[in-house]
């Protein structure tokens, strides 16, 4: 009989986790461990709607607290766990010790931060993972602001749209040779490089942020060709961790993330995990998806799961991007992709880029191009 | 606040007031609505919020952009003259005392 369940974590895969437990007539206690003192929110709209000031705090909410009052759902929005006791099956906060039969660890991932030595004695450096960062980083995109954006990932390009759009000027950096490097494939990248350009972004590839100095108020930073900009503020998009500290203080395997089975379970049978930190086999890889469909899906399966279904997770990878008045969205994994086609959508300025890997179509990025992107959902049974 | 009735799938109704401003299907997850998945957040990126209204109440709301009609060709109910993504509606008056069909997934 299982009386309680704790979640470290009140993102989405921790609230998916809660949400379907009770759908699924879970009856004993649920209790959600947050550590930003917020309610349950949404992270993709930090680096678009929210960043612009189109989408206030109170919406990026999920649910309001009637939803978990009514549910029964207890969350403790400021409780970081600081130890797992697998022994006596406890999490310990701050504020005491949190019994469990269960426990699922949705504890995400953290961004990586530039090298101390460079970082040092600077103020106005920031990340995006968090509302506190959103909250921090608002007031100084303004118009005629000077912004550095390290890296030309999908949030570091998101940043720089949001920022165009406010007025404040942009120099995008990526170290690698082009942007999106990791993610997609050229054609893509050109769209992106096109479109940003065309919005005044400077993009500078194959150069990377070799050091920040204060200057006054500002920021003089220095660029691998040696080249400086004066800037007001650093905004660094250079990749994400998960967080599994947790999981490996206490023993628990990890493997380029939390390391769970097919039914989301970790190396301890009682504790599971889902979403951004952990880390399963798929397509003969370890693999983490950063994806909030992912998110989703693998949290409600650890939740069914737990409660006896058995039921083994196949991700539905399928993300989405927004710039400007750009919509990206991309179904499948392009991993290990051997070749990768173009073809124009139907609307005007649409366009679809479809991923191969022997001859089999694994994944595409469609850009305006809703029709192609559904289409290719099915195709891929997503 | 104007009041919306969502008809679930088996025909049992559930009555909310609804925050101007606020997207339908923002409405139908505070309030639990079952079958507004809603995975994107209301991007219109995924159609996992479809509904369908009426006719009086579809000429009456703004219309359809070319993207989430494109998206309403691929929903997992099969659409129907008044198919919609909630996550593009906004609340406002119009939707004072609307009836919002959750189309039954096939």
């Amino acid at each position: 009989m299982i009386k309680r369940i704790v979640i470290v974590g009140a993102g989405q895969a921790g609230l998916a986790a809660a949400t379907k437990l009770r759908q699924e007539g879970f009856q004993g206690a649920i209790t959600m461990l947050g550590d930003e003192g917020a309610m349950p929110y949404q992270r993709p709209p930090l680096s678009k709607a929210y960043l612009l000031g189109k989408l206030e705090a109170e919406r990026l909410s999920f649910r309001n607290s009637d939803f978990f009052y009514l549910r029964n759902i207890g969350i403790c929005q400021n409780e970081p766990a600081l130890e797992i006791d697998r022994v006596t099956k406890g999490v310990v906060t701050a504020h005491g010790r949190h019994l469990y039969d269960h426990l699922i660890l949705a504890t995400g991932a953290g961004p990586i931060k530039l090298p101390a030595s460079m970082a040092e004695g600077i103020d106005n450096i920031f990340y995006l993972r968090n509302k506190a960062d959103a909250d921090r980083l608002r007031p100084i995109l303004r118009e005629g602001a000077q912004l550095l954006v390290v890296g030309g990932g999908y949030i570091g390009l998101e940043v720089a749209a949001a920022s165009r759009q406010v007025g404040a000027q942009v120099t995008l950096v990526e170290m690698a040779p082009r942007i999106l490097n990791r993610v997609a494939a050229e054609p893509t990248a050109s769209y992106f490089r096109r479109l940003h350009s065309s919005q005044g972004v400077d993009i500078r590839e194959g150069i990377g942020l070799t050091g920040l100095k204060p200057d006054g108020a500002a920021i003089t930073a220095t660029l691998a060709d040696e080249s400086t900009l004066t800037i007001d503020a650093v905004v660094v998009g250079i990749g994400v961790r998960p967080n599994v500290g947790l999981a490996e203080a206490v023993g628990l395997a990890t493997d380029g993330g939390i390391l769970v089975d097919e039914f989301g379970r970790t190396s301890d049978p009682s504790i599971w995990a889902a979403g951004d930190c952990a880390s399963f086999s798929y397509q003969g890889e370890m693999t983490r998806i950063e994806s909030v469909p992912h998110a989703i899906d693998q949290a409600e399966h650890v939740a069914r799961n737990i409660l006896g279904a058995e039921l083994p997770y196949r991700p539905r990878p399928w993300f989405w991007s927004h710039q400007y008045s750009t919509k990206l969205q991309i179904a499948g994994f392009n991993r290990g992709y051997d070749r990768a086609t173009v073809s124009q959508g139907i609307a005007e300025g649409s366009m679809t880029v479809s991923y191969f890997r022997e001859e089999r179509l694994i994944a595409v990025d469609c850009l305006n191009d809703a029709r192609s992107f559904m289409l290719a959902k099915r195709q891929l049974g997503l | 606040m104007p009041e919306i009735t969502f008809i679930l799938p088996a025909g049992k109704e559930q009555t909310c007031t609804a925050r101007e401003g606020l997207s339908l299907m923002e409405v139908a997850l505070q309030n639990g609505v079952p079958g507004i998945i809603a995975e994107c957040n209301g991007s219109a990126a995924c159609a996992t919020c479809h509904i369908i209204v009426d006719d009086a109440l579809a000429s009456t709301l703004d219309p359809i952009s070319e993207h989430e009609n494109d998206m309403l060709d691929f929903t997992a109910a099969p659409r129907a003259p008044g198919s919609r993504l909630s996550c593009q509606i906004k609340v406002d008056g119009r939707l004072d005392g609307a009836a919002i069909r959750i189309p039954a997934e096939m």
